[in-house]
């Protein structure tokens, strides 16, 4: 490799907060000063290189403490791993919450996002941006969805500096978001996670039993409240018994392909090659999705626990948790309670004395809903363009850094606790024959009590949305999220499950449910949809790259019309997404079109 | 490529295409097999000595039990696999994919483009005059080569180049995300700030005349580049002891570009910068 630098150079604050990831660099090879023996051999070379997964970290480091990345900062960023600079301006400038061109050091990103849309993010915006004008020393940035949909509308606040400091307003008005950026400390206090949970206490909940119960940062509460008996019986059970019960129990991921968990851990068990590695998919992207941040909030050691279980079962000895870039609370409370578990033997080289070693590295996302696609999300910790990758070979083959890897998301993972405590049976037992057990739905939009709510498979939509306390004028429920499918205020009776939603011709997706009375204008919504593929695209392959720009531009020319005159534009959203279905590289091309075809068919959004 | 294996003997694998049986080596490619019996599969992104990133999706065929249509120039056949390379479905995307390119960038130096694009009936202008274009100025900041992004379709060839497939010099990567995704150095600088170390091997494999030859860009704007009365000659290089194959393309008794063969099993097409410009001499005439 033929590295070439420019001549810029970092600012000393650059330079210490890589180095505070890295340490002091050892030669002029990888950015110190030159001194005689430099002259004589070359380091860094191969040994930094190997290193290349630290490059998010490393961007992280700079734009935390500077709020952007100068070419100085990554010149030195690069030299210190051996990184070509073109690359990792690459990667720099694929995620949003980077900027390679100088900003204020305060940001303050306002959702406009489907619930935050609802709930008036667009007045907010404007109210926002009238008060801190050029000059304030805030960057207002319009984002897509924060994962606070249940207090929205939602703005986020982070100021860089040693260290960063962020603060959340939601539900925000203009008054409390601008105090946000302006003083993220002395911001009010967030509202704790249970607040997102209109069940919590209830006795019979599963998943989020101790939501609001324990103290997410108290191990021994954790303990107190059953924590850590799963993993016991996991290691009485053994690995092949840990996967036996998963599989007996009929565990489906829950991140929206539902794919049998047990299947999915006895491929990558049974790998030949090691090693082996875990990932759990924290990076929670899909609009209306909070669950995830609601289960690492308010129960963070369950995580803790269901990561090791799993790992266990696969034979895995480093585990990453990929969090979303825009979940702070969440990072910090994981990170403690990783933390505090290492502490006590519970993670570590002989976790409980059984002589099972397992770590977990927690790695922070940077503003990319493409990261949430599994493959996309490997690239992403090794320090590439998060692009997906292209299937075969699959993961429990070829994932992370090319070796066999188990991925799967909170909720699932979640999951594998109760299977353990209560038994596959016991557990098969709730819910349907083909969904089995617990569901978490994310509940949001004109609702009276958004928020996270857990269901047995089999309820009714109409259910769910009655414990939500819909409002009057129902008009749509988007199910699953943007890449889901609307459906009608007469479809309530659809029972949630995979096998029923699929069958009225929905999808299940990531547990998303959010609910628009007659206020909300539908095709403004569906532009909103169209306008967050296009920005999230990652612009791979042509048919998701090209097509998302050429079905936003159709639906903005029929905003306004209906009937005879949007049916070209309407044949043609047809076509488009009809090719992208079939052509695209990954998930996020292939359903891109979907929620805006069922408003088409369903709602008849443009009749 | 041809699919008879020449190095060592490989189990072949046994499947249809379109209703035919086909037997290839074991790693074969659907777009090897396609090819080896005859049929005609459009590509742009493919390339004969980098291993497909599979993103113009131009290829794409049906295999039986497959969600998706699939990309013939990755994916590996398999025994038992039923493909069908020209029904209604892979027609349809091919059209809507070579409409979506060619409303976007501009395709008029792509090879074969113009007959697909009649062939499978694809009308880039129903998008509107208002469809988002690149509409980006050509980069000109070096007398070797030209950088005129708005005829790129970000087929990825130019970076595995130049990155780990090739050169190793890692000048140039995707930036940017989305339909806001170029070809880029680091900081958008001009080339002549990069890593780059002229072997215009990126030149070589662009498909789409986005990376060319300053003389050939020049001749192309002056209105007289006309391949039909070019002449190739390959000899080797005279610069050093290694004897790479340059092709050289002459128009008026004027060296316009060298380009290298890629079956050769030396240098599969690479060369440096010598080979690649150093040319002038031959034409100095005093
Ligand atoms: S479908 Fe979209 S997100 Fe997926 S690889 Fe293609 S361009 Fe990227
Ligand atoms: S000329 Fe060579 S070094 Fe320069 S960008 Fe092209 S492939 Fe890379
Ligand atoms: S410049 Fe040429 S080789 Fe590079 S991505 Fe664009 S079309 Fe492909
Ligand atoms: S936080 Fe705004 S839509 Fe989810
Ligand atoms: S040639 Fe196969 S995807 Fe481009």
């Amino acid at each position: 490799m033929d590295l070439h630098f420019g001549d810029s150079k970092p600012t000393d604050d650059e330079r210490a907060a890589v180095d505070a990831l890295f340490g002091p660099p050892q030669s002029s090879w990888e950015g110190a000063d030159r001194s005689d023996a430099d002259l004589r051999w070359a380091r860094g070379g191969r040994e930094a290189r190997d290193r290349r997964d630290l490059l998010l970290p490393g961007l992280h480091a700079i734009n935390d403490r500077i709020g952007w990345i100068s070419e100085g900062a990554l010149d030195y960023l690069c030299r210190r791993l051996t990184v070509p600079p073109a690359e990792a301006y690459g990667v720099a400038t694929f995620y949003a919450m980077f900027s390679v061109e100088p900003r204020p050091a305060t940001v303050l990103h306002v959702c406009t996002d489907l619930a935050c849309a609802a709930a008036g993010a667009s007045g907010l915006c404007a109210g926002i941006e009238s008060r801190l004008g050029v000059g304030s020393g805030v960057s207002v940035e319009r984002s897509p969805c924060l994962g606070l949909c249940e207090r929205a509308p939602a703005a986020l606040a982070v100021k860089a500096g040693n260290p960063v400091r962020t603060a959340v307003s939601a539900p925000a008005s203009v008054e409390a978001a601008v105090l946000a950026a302006s003083a993220p400390d002395s911001a009010p206090e967030e509202r704790p996670a249970a607040g997102a949970v209109p069940q919590a206490g209830d006795p019979s909940l599963i998943l989020l039993n101790r939501v609001g119960v324990v103290d997410p940062s108290s191990l021994d509460d954790y303990r107190a409240h059953g924590g850590y008996t799963a993993l016991r019986r996991a290691f009485a059970l053994g690995p092949s018994g840990i996967i036996r019960e998963v599989t007996d129990s009929g565990l489906l991921g829950r991140g929206g392909a539902a794919f049998p968990t047990g299947r999915k851990w006895q491929a990558t068990a049974s790998q030949p090659d090691h090693p082996h590695y875990l990932v759990c998919n924290a990076d929670e992207s899909e609009p209306g999705t909070f669950k995830d941040r609601v289960l690492m909030e308010g129960d963070p050691y369950a995580l803790v626990e269901a990561m090791t279980v799993a790992a266990y079962a696969v034979g895995a000895h480093k585990g990453y948790l990929y969090l979303r870039g825009e979940y702070p609370r969440a990072l910090h409370r994981m990170q403690y309670a990783v933390d505090c578990a290492r502490a006590r033997g519970l993670l570590g080289d002989d976790i409980l004395g059984q002589g099972y070693a397992f770590d977990i590295e927690i790695r922070r996302g940077a503003g990319a809903y493409i990261c949430g696609e599994e493959t996309a999300l490997f690239n992403s910790i090794e320090g590439y363009r998060g692009e997906p990758r292209s299937k075969p070979p699959f993961p429990v083959e070829k994932g992370l850094f090319g070796k066999p890897t188990v991925e799967n998301n909170v909720e699932t993972l979640v999951n594998v606790l109760p299977i353990l405590t209560m038994g596959a049976p016991a557990y098969a037992a709730i819910g349907t024959p083909r969904s089995t057990g617990p569901k978490l739905f994310c509940v949001s939009g004109t609702v009276e009590h958004p928020g996270v709510y857990e269901l047995p498979f089999g309820a009714t939509l109409g259910e769910l949305l009655a414990l939500a306390g819909v409002r009057e004028n129902l008009r749509a429920v988007l199910l699953g999220g943007a890449a889901g499918g609307f459906v009608r205020p007469d479809d309530l009776d659809v029972p949630l499950t995979f096998e029923g939603t699929r069958e009225a011709g929905t999808t299940l997706g990531s547990g998303v449910v959010m609910a628009f009375d007659d206020t909300v204008p539908m095709p403004r919504l569906l532009l909103r949809i169209a306008e967050f593929f296009r920005d999230e695209s990652c612009g791979q392959c042509v048919p998701c790259r090209v097509g998302t720009v050429r079905q936003e531009e159709a639906l903005h020319r029929i905003v306004e019309r209906t009937g005879a005159d949007a049916a070209d534009d309407i044949a043609l959203l047809r076509e488009v997404g009809r090719a992208m279905r079939d052509a695209s590289i990954c998930g996020l091309g292939q359903t891109a079109w979907n929620a805006v075809e069922s408003a088409i068919d369903r709602l008849g959004a443009y009749e | 490529m041809t699919a008879i294996a020449l190095g060592v003997p490989r189990r072949l694998v046994e499947f249809t295409i379109d209703g035919q049986e086909a037997r290839v080596p074991e790693g074969s490619t659907i777009l090897d097999a396609c090819r080896a019996a005859g049929k005609d599969v459009p590509t742009l992104c493919q390339g004969d000595t980098l291993t497909p990133k599979n993103a113009c999706r131009v290829c794409v065929v049906e295999v039986e039990g497959s969600r998706t249509l699939v990309p013939a120039c990755s994916r590996r056949a398999e025994p038992g696999m039923e493909v069908r390379t020209d029904t209604e479905r892979a027609r349809h995307s091919r059209k809507i994919v070579l409409e979506l390119l060619a409303s976007s960038v501009d395709l008029s130096t792509t090879p074969m483009v113009a007959g697909w694009i009649k062939e499978y009936d694809a009308k880039p202008d129903r998008f509107g005059p208002a469809a988002a274009r690149l509409n980006e100025e050509p980069k000109i900041d070096n007398d070797l080569y030209v950088r005129d992004y708005d005829k790129c379709i970000l087929c990825y060839k130019c970076v595995d180049a130049c990155g780990d497939q090739w050169q190793n010099t890692f000048a140039i990567s995707v930036s940017g995300r989305g339909f806001d995704a170029r070809i880029a150095v680091e900081h958008d600088a001009p080339l002549t700030d990069s890593a780059c170390v002229y072997c215009g091997n990126c030149i070589e494999v662009c498909p789409t005349g986005a990376l060319s030859f300053k003389s050939e860009y020049d001749r192309r704007v002056a209105g007289n580049w006309d391949e039909s009365v070019q002449t190739q000659t390959t000899t080797v290089c005279a610069y050093c002891g290694v004897g790479c194959n340059l092709t050289l393309h002459v128009q008026d008794n004027e060296i316009v570009k060298v380009t290298s063969p890629h079956d050769n099993p030396v240098t599969h097409g690479n060369l440096c910068i010598k080979g690649r410009f150093g040319y002038q001499h031959v034409q100095n005439r005093g």
